[in-house]
Formats: C-alpha cells, structure tokens, sequence
C-alpha cells in the first residue's frame, strides 16, 4: 500500500448526499479480479449512460474537472455495500482523498486499507469547498496527514480529526495482518481463556 | 459511568484482546462467512503466504453468483460467473474451512443459513465481506460488514481492530396491528430516522412488538440496520432466541446446553444502561410501507401519495427528490396505490425464510398473477420445507416463477436475474439504490404480502383491503 502524507490535486465538487457504493462501482463490476483494472468503471452508471456516451451533466465530464484526483462530497459518502472494490475503483482511477461530512462506515473503514483518505469536514466548510470548487474549475485542494490539514483553493487551513492508529498505519502505508500479528501472544492467551468460557461456542464443526 | 452496561458493550468487552494507543480494540472473531467475493481476501491471504488461523470458524457458502433455476453449467448466466462459483469452493477446500458446497441442501444465502444451522448464537462476534452481516443480530449477537482487506485479516487472525462505535436503542412500543410485517417495522424505523441515522452506531432494537417478533422476524428487522446507516443491529436474546436454536445442528448440544444459556441470559442490556442515542416509535402507528425513491429512507404507508418537490424548502433536498422522481419515473402527488409494477421479487436475505414464503402464499392462494414473478427461496432446507407445506403448488398455480435453487438472484442481479432498465419492480429486498437490481431498474423495497398484492393486481395494493378471492 502507498503511503499517504501530503497530496495536492484538483478537486470535484459532487452535490449528491448518500452516493452509495453502488453508485461508485455497480455490481456487475465485482468480479475483476486485483490488478488495477478498476479505474475505468468509477461511477460508471453516473458517467455513462447505456450505449457507453458520457452523460455531459455528471462532474467529472466537465471541462476542468476531468483530471479532478480529489472529491467533496455532501452526507454520507460510500453508503451501502461492503465492496472493497467501491475503493479499489476510486484508487485506482487516481483519487487518493475523499473530503465529506459524513461516510458509511464500512467505506471509511476500507479506505484505509488502500491508501484512500476519507476526510471528514463540517457542513459549512464542505459546502464552501464545493461553491469555490465549482466557480473556480481546476482548483487545486491540498490534504496534509501529517499536519491533519485540509487547504482550499482560497488557501484557507482546515483542521481535520483522524484516529491516531489509522493514520499511522497510512503515512507509514503499514500492513495491518502484520502489525496485529505482533500482538501474537496475547491473542494465543485469549483464545485459550476464551475456550474455557465459552466451551460450547469453539466447536464449530460438526460435519 | 455505572456498571451498567448495554448487551453491545457486554459482548464488546468479552471479546477484547487488547487496546491500542489510538483507542481502537483488538476483537476476537466467533463466526467468518465467505462468499464468492470473498476471492480479493484469499489472493492477500495466499499472496502473503498466511494460512487460515481458525478454520473451524470459518465458513463459505455460495451465494451471490449462484444459479437459481438449477446448477447445470447452462444454467450459470455466463463462464466466469461459474468461475467464480468454483473459485469460491476451491479455496475452501485449499484451506480446509467448512462449506456449504452448490448441491449441499443447506446451501442458501449467507445470512439465512447461519442462523437456520445455529451457526450464529447470542453473544458471538460475526463477520463477513457483506453489509447485511446485520442480520445475525436477531440472535443476540455483535454482527457487522467488513471489505475484503478485512476479510483477508479476520482469516489470518481470526480478529479484527475496531474504533468503539457509539451505541443506539431503537424502542418500538406496544404490540403492531394485523396485517403489518417485521418489513413494514424495518422501513418505519428508517423512515423515521433516515439513511444515516445509525451512522457509526450498533442499534439495539427493543420494545414490546420487538420482543413479540418470531426469529425470523427479527432477522428481517435486523438485516436492514445497515440501510439506516448502523454498523450493526441486534435485539437481546430470550425465550424465543433459546428455542428457536435448540436442536439446530450447530447449536450448543445437550451438554453445553445450561451453561450456554445461563450465559445467554447474562447479556441482556442492564435496566440502566446508557445509550448515546435513542429513538421511540409507536407500534400502532406502522403501516403497510412501500419506498418510492433511490434511498430506503424514501418510505411511505402504502395509502399515501408521493410527496411534492416544490413544497421543499432546502434547494438541495428539492433537487434530489427530483432526480429521484425522475430516475423512479414518477410524479409529485401520484398515490402510491396508482403505481403500475412490471415485476416482483420475493427473496432475498430480508425476506426468504419459510415465515416470508408463507406470508406470499397466503396471499396468492386462489389468485393470479398479472405481471412476471419469482420467487427464490432462502435456503435449499427452506425450498424443502415449502415444498413439504405445499406452498410451492399455491406458487405455481398463481403462475409465479418458483425457482429451485436459493440464492441472492434479483436482490443484486450478478447472476442473470435481473430487472431491466426502467422496469418497475416490487421487491422483498432491501436496497433501492439506483441500478441495484440491474441498470437503470426501478426499485420499490415491500414486504412479502405487498410483493404478492402487487404481482396479483399489477399496482400496489393495500394486502389488508383485498377481497378474498
Ligand atoms: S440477498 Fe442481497 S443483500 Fe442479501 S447478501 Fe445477497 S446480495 Fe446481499
């Protein structure tokens, strides 16, 4: 995984609430198999209309949102499924910073397992991105992980929270099985309390 | 704080391993399911050389791709769906897990057969590559979604790090009226408090109609917790829990079976347990719901009309009721009653267990349909058991597709069955996003006896009102 410290690219103002993950990778796309083959089908119901035409009205059509590798978004970004390929796409298609003010957990969560920094802002600072965004097409935005900063297009600073363990882990683009397997030993210790707890519940198998 | 604490933070302490610095909690995973998209997380797992830590644990079962009018090659909607399939079992073999293989009559969808084998039990942590993992809450237990780097992770280490989520208690009170279902009380609760109300929140739901629901109520009310934005839903384990898993073959056996339940009696959430959110609903109240728009929030009672974009004052919600209107072909003020429907679908996690094939036929029985409908069930036990019931003839009789094999099928619409675009259907499931069901398909979420009403009158129709035939 590609670690994430600062990252700076033009930004796509998206006015929607709840883009959910079918939205960002429909369901026929979850077969691929993992070698970065995901980009071409971001939003592709959103992009694509059925005979494979763009749709003009869809942002990242526009002139000057096009190269856009950063998206504001509204509520509850990524809503919906588990698939990891809602992000597999997203990253593959260059996007390395989701700015919202709220996420579906599950989206959030597998983000970071991929080098995706979903960021979450205020109400009225996303919407302030979004209204520079759109009156000012490639403008830039600029995310700092290290400093937990978010820079708009007028150079404002805003501050973002961000739990100190998933940060670590993606300034560091840190292997999560590995870092919880130094943890070994404690887990050894747990399942063997743990089994004579609860005897009846470690003996799945029954075939 | 006290020392009183809720039936998710009973379970949540009990399976901590450890605390890191960040405040997330090292958890042990009871129950892992795998389904065919669970391939990215056998590739990590593979590729970095690891091996299952728990096979025993560990389950997979072919859901999603699966044929559902038979398992011949031809019946597959293409090779690579098949491939799939068989990629699925392959790496269950390869690391010795238990599966549930294509002509195993236990196959079905993930979240019907874990509880129907007592494979999930009160007081366990579940997981899954699924967002409606949810449903196993029914039994009492912590159960939730995870991507497929997690997946990859719970099979390597059997446990998952996880930030605290915050707690919710949703109170359904006083007992509901005849002729409403566990998913017109699911669609309720989200209509009332919206697509992201649970954001970051387990939901216990509790309340006399909750604890009056049978177990496969339950796990229909539960299985939608994710579409109110919740991580997880559960509902406390009683009378009910215990005898709907004993007996069930991996249920505790006879000689665990007293100190299994003296130990589930022991999660309930304590009388003064705090909740960092709350919300009340009056049973009476509830009605017979379908969804209009492209979120399962859009939910009204069935006797209402759709609403009128230009009566919204934010600009924002007006122009996304519009969109939805349009992407749903419908008007402003139109009465849900007048809603013409091309398809219905009954199936699904929410709603394909025996209670739900039932409700169907009660409906049905002496009836015809008017438009095209499946119905797929749950699990090849529950095709059995309806067959057994004779429900399989009221199906057929009414000229309903009755499909042999369980599965997924229209709820997402990977294995060829599919709803065409702008083709209008009423379904049992539980997702209305825009293309779920197919690209460009219409989709109105419904409970079993509303998708059985609307196949017989071909619009949506009040099940309370119909005349007997
Ligand atoms: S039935 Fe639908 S919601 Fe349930 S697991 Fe299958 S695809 Fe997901």
């Amino acid at each position: 995984m590609e670690p994430f410290t600062c990252f700076t690219a033009v930004a796509a103002p998206m006015d929607q609430d709840n883009i959910d993950t079918d939205q960002i990778l429909p369901a026929r796309h979850l077969m691929m198999p993992r070698d970065e083959r995901y980009g071409g089908y971001v939003f592709k119901d959103l992009r694509l209309d059925n005979d494979g035409n763009e749709i003009e009205t869809f942002v990242l059509n526009k002139a000057g949102f096009r190269e856009s590798r950063i998206i504001v978004a509204g509520h509850n970004f990524g809503c919906g499924s588990s698939r990891e390929g809602a992000v597999f796409t997203l990253v593959d298609a260059g996007f390395r910073a989701i700015i919202a003010t709220s996420f579906g957990d599950i989206f959030y969560n597998n983000s970071f397992n991929n080098g995706l920094l979903p960021v979450t802002l205020p109400d009225e600072t996303v919407l302030k991105l979004r209204q520079q965004l759109r009156e000012g097409p490639r403008a830039e935005i600029s995310v700092d992980l290290e400093a937990q900063t978010v820079t708009g297009p007028d150079q404002a600073v805003y501050h973002f929270e961000i739990d100190a363990h998933r940060r670590h882990r993606l300034l560091n683009g840190l292997d999560a099985v590995g870092y919880t397997l130094q943890h070994e030993h404690e887990i050894t210790k747990f399942e063997e309390r743990y089994s004579a707890s609860t005897p009846w519940e470690a003996s799945a198998k029954v075939s | 704080m006290g020392s009183a604490r809720s039936l998710f933070e009973k379970i949540w302490d009990s399976h901590t391993i450890t605390t890191n610095e960040a405040g997330q909690t090292l958890l042990f995973i009871d129950r892992h399911f795998c389904h065919e998209l669970s391939f990215h997380a056998f590739n990590m797992l593979h590729g970095n050389d690891r091996r299952v830590r728990h096979p025993e644990r560990t389950f997979a079962i072919p859901d999603h791709y699966t044929p559902t009018t038979g398992l011949n090659n031809s019946d597959y909607v293409d090779e690579d769906t098949r491939a799939l399939v068989a990629n699925l079992v392959n790496n269950a073999k390869r690391n010795e897990i238990n599966l549930f293989d294509l002509d195993d009559e236990r196959r079905g969808i993930i979240h019907v057969v874990g509880p129907e084998q007592g494979i999930t039990q009160p007081g366990m942590i579940v997981v899954c590559g699924d967002s409606h993992t949810s449903t196993h809450g029914a039994l009492g237990a912590l159960a939730f979604g995870i991507g497929a780097s997690d997946v990859s992770h719970v099979l390597a280490t059997q446990t998952l790090w996880q930030p605290k989520p915050k707690s919710m208690r949703v109170n359904v009170t006083g007992s509901r009226p005849a002729g409403v279902t566990a998913k017109d009380v699911i669609l309720a609760i989200i209509g009332h408090i919206g697509a992201a109300g649970g954001t970051g929140h387990a939901i216990e739901y509790a309340g006399q109609a909750i604890q009056e629901l049978t177990v496969e109520e339950r796990l229909t009310v539960c299985n939608m917790s994710i579409e109110a934005g919740a991580r997880a839903g559960m509902i406390a384990p009683d009378e009910t829990t215990y005898r709907y898993l004993r007996g069930r073959p991996y249920a505790p056996g006879e000689e665990d079976w007293s100190a299994a339940e003296d130990y589930w009696r022991s999660l309930t959430s304590d009388d003064d347990a705090e909740f960092d959110n709350e919300a009340t609903l009056a049973a009476k109240d509830i009605q017979p719901m379908v969804t209009w728009g492209t979120s399962p929030e859009d939910v009204l009672p069935v006797c209402s009309s759709l609403p009128d974009p230009q009566a919204e004052i934010d600009p924002k919600r007006q122009a996304a009721m519009q969109r939805k209107m349009e992407y749903m072909g419908l008007h402003a003020g139109q009465a849900i009653e007048d809603i013409k429907v091309d398809r219905v679908f009954i199936g699904s996690c929410t709603n394909s267990r025996i209670e739900d094939l039932r409700d169907a036929a009660r409906v049905l029985e002496g009836r015809t349909a008017r438009i095209p409908a499946i119905i797929v069930p749950g699990s090849g036990l529950i095709r059995a058991q309806a067959e057994q019931e004779g429900l399989h003839k009221v199906f057929e009789a009414a000229g309903v597709d009755w499909r042999p094999e369980a599965g997924c099928s229209m709820c997402i619409g990977v294995n060829g069955d599919f709803v065409e675009s702008q083709e209008r259907c009423a379904s049992t499931s539980n997702r209305n996003f825009e293309g779920r069901q197919g690209r460009g398909a219409r989709t109105h979420l419904v409970s079993p006896a509303m998708a059985a009403a609307a196949a017989v009158t071909g619009h949506f129709t009040d099940v309370r009102e119909m005349e007997t035939p």
